[in-house]
């Protein structure tokens, strides 16, 4: 799996080998050698944490610029709902699509109208007795990722639903062929998105091979050229065609209260996705149909490469929704079996097991306990691992060794000093 | 053949603290890349049981040995001992107080899950002694 992207990375020249992001990481996939942090690629499910927690800006999300749109004959935006909670005063999302236009795309879709399907759908799919519950929404790349990396027992309680981005992508892009005739290569869909998850997940799916979306804009990179480009429209076009329901999944609890009913959890947050996780896996949640997970504190107005506060966005979209009907966007039931996955979601066992073979694995898990004694449990991260525990394992893995550890070197050249002495 | 031995104390006097054993075995078991069927069976299993350590006994200890083929694990209390088993093992008895059945606990149905998460289950149980209960857990 060395072709694995992931859209969060480190700008070396800005980080100054603290451990802020080391400590914070939840997948523990960051590490510090010579004075820089790493990030363990294979373990970085791209929540975007370290990006909130380095206070000297050295983690960025790598994302699509305005220039790549002219590759394509034909540009189409699809705005993440969560875009429209960037703006003050905002009573129009049409404003926001025709500002997209103005500032140089062809076509515009937005994402929520795509979510009212997936609603739809999910509360079809529940309805019929088909799902494995309590199902677990798709929505957010970054727990899909944690799941498939750390839940396997949970992997069959996702829903098998594409995500609204691809949903949207897919309608999209056969909209405009079937309007222009033109071919797959000439049209270039472009999400705008609120974090890095989105990026890596188009580039890397984790289910299935190919998204029908050829690049990820920030909402941070194109926010100064379209609000600018929003004070100056001459024209507001009638683009939009979503609903409350639709634009509600930009915060979290958005998508669940589209279940309308059915019995549901919303947690956001990534330390409580995990915990929830946990739960769930130990069987201690019940009388719960549907759990709606987003790695962003707030849901997707969190993500980190919006502009505007979360708690500013949610409270605007909750205002943006008031003058919304419920929803625009019916399934037509015959288009169901477009919006499954392209696939299951597959555990993969290699990313956290300490070997494949478990006689070397207990082995391998004797000496770190071992080695665990010796280190002495203040989790201080000067050695470059997040926990002692987190650096034990380096060692067994030959990641590192003992004298990382600044006791442990310590301990060492006192004893070298010590010997030393007596000679002369 | 290779093992991992844990050793856990139950304390009995925080409630709030129960479900840290069976939490870090896990853990552990997850980082082996063990079956994750039998993790999660091992998960439950031991929760229940270490919970009613907690509820019906003031606490223990469990030890746990991870085998490539299987986990063995015995959970230990010095409390009141069970008076008949059978009738323990009955989906929905319960002498679980008012207390801890407003969180939810008391439903009676610990021990059957326990039976039926776990391959081998054995309780050696002495009224005012206390009770040990033998699970063992297969990768099937
Ligand atoms: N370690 C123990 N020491 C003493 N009595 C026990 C112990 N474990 C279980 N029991 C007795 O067996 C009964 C049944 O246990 P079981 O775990 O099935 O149900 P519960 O603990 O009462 O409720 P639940 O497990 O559903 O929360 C308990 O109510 C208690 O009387
Ligand atoms: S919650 Fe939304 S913004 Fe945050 S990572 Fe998930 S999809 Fe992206
Ligand atoms: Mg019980």
């Amino acid at each position: 799996m060395s072709t694995y992207f992931h859209s969060v990375t480190l700008q070396p020249n800005l980080c100054c080998g603290c451990t802020n992001c080391l400590k914070r990481c939840p997948t523990e996939a960051i590490r510090v050698h010579e004075g820089k942090a790493h990030i363990l690629r294979q373990r970085c499910i791209d929540c975007g944490e370290c990006i909130r927690n380095c206070p000297h800006h050295a983690k960025k999300a790598l994302s699509s610029t305005m220039e790549e749109i002219e590759n394509y004959k034909i540009k189409v935006a699809l705005p993440a709902p969560a875009l429209f909670g960037q703006f003050n005063n905002l009573d129009n999302i049409d404003i926001v699509l025709s500002g997209l236009i103005s500032i140089g795309f062809d076509y515009v879709f937005e994402v929520s109208r795509a979510a009212e399907l997936v609603s739809d759908a999910t509360r079809k799919l529940i309805s019929q007795g088909k799902l494995n519950l309590p199902v677990i929404s798709s929505a957010c790349p970054a727990v899909v990722r944690l799941i498939k990396i750390r839940f396997p027992e949970l992997c069959d309680n996702v829903m098998p639903l594409l995500a609204p981005m691809e949903v949207a992508a897919r309608i999209a892009r056969k909209e405009v062929k079937d309007k222009t005739g033109a071919s797959d290569e000439d049209i270039g869909v472009f999400f705008i998105t609120p974090c890095a998850a989105k990026y890596t997940e188009i580039l890397s799916p984790s289910v299935g091979s190919k998204s029908a979306c050829n690049g990820a804009i920030a909402i941070s990179h194109i926010y100064p050229e379209l609000t600018s480009a929003m004070e100056h429209l001459k024209v507001i076009e009638p683009l939009s065609n979503s609903g409350l329901i639709g634009v509600g999944w930009s915060i979290s609890g958005g998508e669940s209260a589209a279940m309308l009913g059915e019995k549901y959890l919303a947690a956001d947050g990534i330390e409580n996705v995990i915990r929830v996780l946990e739960e769930l896996e130990d069987d201690h949640i019940h009388d719960v149909d549907f759990i709606e997970l987003n790695a962003c504190s707030g849901g997707c107005v969190g993500g980190v490469l919006n502009v505007e506060n979360p708690y500013v966005a949610q409270a605007r979209i909750q205002n943006l929704r008031k003058y919304l009907p419920i929803s625009l966007n019916h399934l037509d039931e015959k288009d169901l079996p477009n919006m499954l996955l392209d696939g299951e979601l597959k555990f993969d066992s290699s990313i956290f097991s300490l070997d494949t073979d478990i006689n070397k694995a207990i082995e391998k898990m004797t000496k770190m306990e071992e080695i665990l004694k010796g280190l002495p449990g203040l989790d201080c991260g000067s050695c470059g691992a997040p926990s002692c525990r987190a650096m034990a394992e380096d060692i067994v893995q030959n990641h590192a060794k003992e004298t990382d550890c600044i006791f442990k070197l310590k301990a060492k050249i006192q004893k070298v000093y010590d010997q030393l002495k007596d000679t002369i | 053949m290779s093992a991992i031995h844990l050793h856990f104390d139950v304390p009995g006097d925080d409630f709030t603290r129960a479900g840290e054993a069976s939490g870090s075995t896990k853990k552990r078991l997850k980082a082996l890349g063990y079956d994750s069927d039998a993790i999660r069976r091992v998960a439950i299993a031991m929760y229940e049981a270490e919970i009613n350590m907690v509820i019906h006994a003031n606490g223990g200890y469990c030890d746990v040995d991870v085998y490539p083929d299987r986990v063995e694990i015995l959970l230990a209390d010095d409390g009141p001992g069970i008076e008949d088993i059978d009738k323990a093992m009955q989906e929905g008895y319960s002498t679980a107080p008012d207390n801890v059945r407003s969180l939810g606990f008391g439903a009676g149905m610990g021990l059957p899950n326990i039976k039926k998460y776990s391959d081998e289950m054995r309780i050696d149980t002495k009224l005012g002694i206390g009770t040990k209960l033998y699970l063992t857990i297969k990768v099937h």
